[in-house]
């Protein structure tokens, strides 16, 4: 076992590509959760059935196996695919990753934003009723901001889980971090460049979580200032 | 059972609940309630806890919706049957009422200034300098100077819930409805509040308030109802009926929270 860092600037370029798939599908994913969540929670019978089904699914079966089911199962169709002009994406590796990891975090986080939901203060939005609110207001002004907030820890931590579960990119051909260790291992079998790696993945959840603990601290202006006298608030301070 | 209107103004009233049925699953919480209030009302409504007071109020402005009944509230007729009502009659409904909970229900993400403003600026879509301009003299007048951007969680009670008053003053309504507004204070924080829903009865604003608090009912209320087992058991005027009551467990509540 060496080490060098001649390897670095391959492994720099895979981390560049990891935190491009990690994070796209996951702020992809937030958007996608947001409905799923409110269907599942406002929506009448047949639709939370429907969305509860899809996350089951997408929470019950391995990634791996999700990819592959893109990956491979996208061939199957080509013909149906082009007519739809979908072919284009799905012959790409790159964009079966990236559907694949949008859909599992969508899931994921559809399932942490209907607890924050659920945990909103119930009077607070009977206080908006009584103004005379309607829903989509009260979902804008009052519900939304309460459940991003409580939700807001455990998003953080699906974004680390989706940036580690992201190496799973490499097993269809994808040079992300994972992906550019593989092959200089393939190359070397010097098995130090999986440390490496591992090193680069440890810096690289370390930033995040930082980056998101900034990003609590900044939403959430209420827990912020010190309280005076009863009341008192065991969130937030200083991050 | 129907109330006679109050003697004292013998005007349209501003508000008419008749004939409120509501059960909880097997437990019937309301059973034909019926009040209506005249401009300048202030009626206190009484009872022991489980009597249904709160669950009344609720109904009139349909926080919960009840099984049965009949709602007038500024021009706006809702009959409610099966339990159903139409959304936009609830919101005219809700929209000139002014609600004023037990726990003050402040939208703890926002600031004092952003909880009386919202209303106007979202619900009634007024300018937000004319509706800013309102919400400070409001918040002046509930003694909040100086605490425009604080946050709820920062507030004592007494203040949490002038703010609550403040806010639900801001949509203009026709009558304000109070929940045991000081029952989740500490004591030395009730005088403040009581003293603020006072000096809006002395203005003449039409108020109906569930409480405990028998000298407020007695000196502040002009209208007295007292509520048991989900039926009113007696009603009328405050002067008179802290004098002399007809009902026997009206009788025995006063005695007991003497």
């Amino acid at each position: 076992m060496t080490f060098t860092l001649e390897n670095w600037p391959l492994l720099l370029k895979g981390a560049g590509l990891t935190l491009q798939l990690a994070i796209g599908a996951f702020f992809i994913g937030a958007l996608l959760a947001l409905p799923l969540a409110l269907l599942r929670i406002y929506g009448n019978k047949l639709a939370s059935g429907i969305v509860r089904v899809l996350i089951s699914f997408l929470r019950g079966t391995p990634m791996l196996a999700q990819l592959f089911l893109v990956y491979y199962g996208a061939g199957q169709f080509r013909p149906q695919l082009q007519a739809l002009g979908l072919w284009t994406f799905l012959r790409e590796p790159y964009f079966c990753a990236l559907l694949t990891f949008t859909l599992n975090t969508a899931a994921y986080q559809a399932e942490i934003l209907r607890g924050g939901i659920r945990a909103v203060p119930a009077g607070e939005v009977e206080a908006a009723k009584a103004i005379s609110m309607s829903f989509g207001l009260q979902l804008r002004r009052i519900i939304c901001p309460h459940a991003y907030r409580i939700a807001m820890p455990a998003l953080g931590n699906e974004l680390i889980l989706m940036i580690k579960g992201s190496a799973i990119a490499s097993v269809v051909t994808l040079l992300d971090l994972m992906g550019q260790a593989r092959l200089i291992f393939a190359r070397t079998f010097d098995f130090g460049i999986y440390l490496q790696a591992a090193i680069l993945y440890l810096v690289i959840s370390f930033a995040v979580v930082r980056l998101w603990r900034l990003l609590e601290w900044w939403s959430a202006p209420q827990f912020r200032r010190p309280v005076p006298t009863s009341n008192p608030v065991t969130t937030g301070g200083q991050p | 059972m129907t109330l006679s209107l109050s003697p004292r103004n013998e005007d349209r009233p501003v508000l008419v609940a008749r004939n409120i049925a509501k059960t909880f699953g097997s437990v019937e919480v309301l059973k034909d309630v019926s009040l209506s209030a005249s401009q300048g009302d202030v009626i206190a409504i009484l009872g022991s806890s489980g009597s249904g007071k709160s669950t009344f109020l609720r109904c009139i402005n349909m926080l919960e919706i009840p099984d049965r009944g009949h709602l007038e509230v500024h021009d706006q007729v809702v009959d409610i049957r099966d339990g159903r009502v139409d959304p936009r009659q609830m919101k005219t409904v809700r929209r000139h009422l002014g609600m004023v909970f037990q726990q003050f229900n402040l939208w703890s993400h926002m600031t004092v200034l952003q909880n009386v403003m919202e209303g106007p600026l979202r619900v009634l879509g007024q300018e937000r300098a004319t509706v800013r301009d309102r919400a400070e003299a409001l918040l002046a007048r509930v003694g909040l100077e100086g605490r425009f951007d604080h946050y709820p969680a920062q507030l004592s009670g007494g203040q949490q819930q002038r703010t609550a008053i403040a806010r639900a003053l801001a949509m203009e309504p026709d009558v304000m409805l109070f929940d045991e507004p000081t029952s989740a204070l500490d004591p030395e924080l009730v005088g403040e509040v009581l003293a603020l829903i006072r000096q809006l009865a002395e203005e003449g604003r039409t108020m109906i308030v569930v409480t405990h608090e028998m000298g407020f009912a007695r000196d502040v209320s002009n209208r007295t109802v007292f509520m048991h087992h989900g039926r009113v058991e007696e009603e009328g005027a405050s002067s008179d009926l802290f004098h002399e009551q007809k009902s026997e467990r009206f009788r025995a509540f006063l005695a007991r929270t003497k």
